[in-house]
């Protein structure tokens, strides 16, 4: 099949950010026998959920045809509060589920969210594979750098010399950068944002959904019980300033304002992270090169007019 | 009637069954099962496939399950390892799936390519929790292809995995099948959802057959599936009553399984040695029968072709008149405890295990038969056994 050559990197055409989810009719969309939720006061988490539903409510009427499948963990559990068709699988094989839905049911939008404990350790080969085989669904995975479910023990994406409770004396392993992975294994769309800019999150998560093919959102989240607390990062506010930091020039602007409390710990605890829009590329859907029909087609993606100036224009 | 093996009458048997999803990862003695599924299912507008390991394999089954198609994965012990945990899953969640074990010598990465029955055991508790499987026991390869059938019927209508369990000798051999399409009453369907969608939709309501009439994916429900412990809406729960009432259900459900496969009794009406043997096991045994009665031994075989649930009032009445039985497997003695824990406390039951990836042999039954009433007088146990032309009979009855 001549079409599976196809491969071809997509120049950006525009630095016009997309439209910008307008918050306040998300509530619609949430699943309010579910509630009171279980995540803790000042967890990122809840602000993720909030911009997701802002763009879900953008977008469509009901979630009749939308299937959001997570794993398992903090940030699993947020699928929960959405009233949508929603699978919460095993720890850490959501991508496994969602791409059996995704091909007995091409029609249905597929989302997946995931954590950075259930998609980049127990669940790393299905995360890189999903990637691989390029199937057409939006993964947003919430790194809030820590197991917080289990009680804050630490993950890939704990940095090294963190403080965990399975780290007391500083993490001694080197991190994954999670979005260059998926971009390696062969994502054809990966954003990095934080939770510190709950409206780019939701305009790359606009554009991630748009995007035919495996898009990626990793969002950067905090967890104040265990990561905030155990390395002293302050609370919620505290640790949503500390992650504005990703940013090189907001960073700037805050030079005078303390990130890490002084502490034992010597090692940089937050590294200074892209975010915005990482890579867009394009090729042939799991669904096409299996021929199953009822799917999108990734030649929409040719046109589209995309975003990566995510940054200080929001 | 067409000649094929056993690998391929099983994908035969799952196209019949309407299956149009495979998810798998390539192990032997299963692979050919998985090659034939990818040249059958695209033919049949279905969905191949190939993933990175077993749990994903597993996983995307129950995903295009929920999406609403009849979904199949296969695999060999290693494989049957590590998809333990989306078994419990599916069963949990109520979402139908087949599994088939095409069983090798094990532990570990084992035997490859050497037949076993090894993880008949494993099939039932080889995932975490209260769990009652189902697990049908083909032996033969007219009956691979019928019970794959039967297995997406039981899985399809009661909503929860079956598993069908055949050894490499089975899987392997060539025999002649008849590929009859079966006719709609076999094939069985997932319970329609009892009311339109609405706020207080209840996915997982009760319902007196104990099956929950859970909707597909995007037919227009929007409902919740988990794998934690959940109430009626599917919503995640910890209030020990509901656990409890959830997990009686699911019991109560799998156990109806009972009554709807047939056991197989075979000179069982005057028998007072019985075999019970299921698999190739049961077709070694049933030769070693023919040999028996012909040298004027009253023997008879049981043959389980549901090994979980266990049928225990069928074979409870079929050993019923037997004063030994011997239970012949292909491993160290599993479903012997089984047999024991069913039959009278007078029956005497010995387990002829083998192990080491050799079949049983007709030969070795019945020098095993003859031999039983000099071994157990010398040993003194179960009594006193009185011959009876060229066999005995009682003993056991009396010691008890």
């Amino acid at each position: 099949m001549e079409g599976r050559k196809v491969d071809m990197n997509i120049e950006l055409k525009s630095k016009e950010p997309a439209s910008v989810p307008v918050f306040g009719d998300q509530k619609r969309l949430l699943r309010h026998a579910m509630m009171p939720h279980m995540l803790c006061p000042g967890c990122g988490h809840g602000i993720v959920l909030d911009a997701m539903l802002s763009v879900l409510s953008d977008r469509y009427e009901n979630l009749d045809k939308v299937a959001i499948v997570a794993g398992i963990g903090c940030s699993s559990r947020i699928v929960g509060y959405i009233d949508a068709c929603t699978l919460h699988t095993t720890h850490g094989r959501p991508l496994s589920f969602a791409t059996g839905l995704k091909l007995a049911r091409p029609d249905l939008d597929v989302i997946v969210v995931t954590g950075d404990g259930d998609g980049v350790s127990i669940g790393g080969n299905h995360l890189i594979h999903a990637a691989r085989r390029n199937v057409d669904i939006t993964c947003v995975l919430l790194n809030n750098e820590i197991y917080g479910m289990t009680g804050g023990q630490a993950a890939p994406t704990t940095v090294l010399g963190a403080y965990t409770t399975t780290t007391p004396q500083g993490n001694a392993q080197h991190s994954f950068d999670v979005s260059e992975l998926v971009k390696a294994a062969g994502a054809t769309f990966v954003a990095r944002t934080s939770s510190y800019r709950p409206q780019v999150f939701g305009e790359m998560f606009a554009q991630a959904l748009d995007h035919v093919g495996f898009s990626f959102v990793e969002v950067m989240t905090d967890c104040t019980e265990y990561f905030g607390r155990i390395n002293r990062f302050g609370t919620g506010p505290d640790l949503l300033m500390s992650q504005a930091r990703y940013d090189p020039e907001i960073d700037a602007d805050l030079a005078a304002r303390p990130t890490v409390e002084e502490i034992s710990n010597p090692q940089p605890v937050r590294p200074v992270l892209p975010t915005g829009l990482l890579h867009r590329s394009n090729r042939l859907t799991l669904e096409e090169t299996l021929n199953v029909a009822g799917g999108r087609s990734s030649r929409s993606n040719e046109n589209r007019v995309v975003s990566g100036s995510a940054r200080r224009d929001l | 009637m067409r000649l094929m093996q056993g690998n391929e009458a099983c994908a035969e048997g799952a196209i019949a069954a309407g299956c149009r999803f495979f998810g798998g990862y390539p192990i032997s003695p299963s692979s050919e099962i998985a090659e034939a599924m990818a040249r059958l299912l695209p033919k049949n507008g279905g969905v191949f496939l190939q993933a990175e390991d077993e749990m994903a394999s597993l996983g995307a089954v129950i995903g295009a399950s929920l999406g609403g198609l009849r979904a199949m994965t296969a695999t060999s012990g290693p494989g049957f390892s590590l998809m333990q945990e989306h078994i419990g899953y599916s069963h949990l969640a109520e979402i139908p799936c087949v599994v088939v074990d095409v069983m090798r010598g094990g532990p570990s990465t084992g035997l490859p390519t050497a037949p076993s029955q090894g993880d008949v055991m494993q099939a039932q508790w080889g995932s975490h929790g209260d769990r009652s499987a189902v697990v049908l026991a083909p032996a033969s390869v007219q009956e691979v292809y019928d019970f794959m059938i039967e297995a997406f019927r039981l899985s399809e209508t009661l909503r929860t995995p079956v598993t069908v369990l055949f050894d490499e000798v089975v899987g392997h051999m060539r025999e002649g099948v008849e590929l009859g399409a079966p006719d709609e009453s076999r094939l069985g369907s997932r319970p329609e959802p009892l009311e339109p969608p609405s706020e207080a939709f209840k996915p997982y309501g009760r319902d007196e057959s104990f099956i929950p009439h859970i909707p597909n994916f995007g037919s227009g429900y929007r409902f919740h599936v988990t794998g934690l412990m959940h109430d009626e809406r599917g919503f995640p729960t910890s209030n020990t009553e509901i656990v409890a009432e959830l997990l009686e259900r699911l019991e109560k459900k799998i156990q109806v399984v009972q009554s709807m496969v047939p056991l197989e009794s075979y000179q069982m009406e005057d028998a007072t040695l019985a075999f019970v043997a299921y698999g190739i096991s049961g077709r070694t045994a049933r030769a070693a029968v023919d040999l028996l009665r012909a040298r004027g031994v009253k023997a008879g075989l049981v043959r389980p072709k549901l090994l979980w649930p266990v049928q225990d009032e069928l074979i409870e009445a079929a050993l019923a008149r037997a004063d030994v039985v011997v239970v012949a497997e292909m491993n160290r003695g599993q479903w012997v405890r089984e047999v024991e824990r069913i039959v009278d406390k007078t029956t005497l039951v010995l387990s002829f295990g083998k192990a080491g990836g050799a079949t049983i042999t007709t030969d070795e039954l019945v020098s095993f038969a003859l031999s039983l009433p000099d071994a157990l007088s010398i040993a003194g146990s179960p009594g006193a056994l009185k011959k009876e032309g060229a066999f005995w009979s009682a003993g056991a009855h009396e010691a008890g």
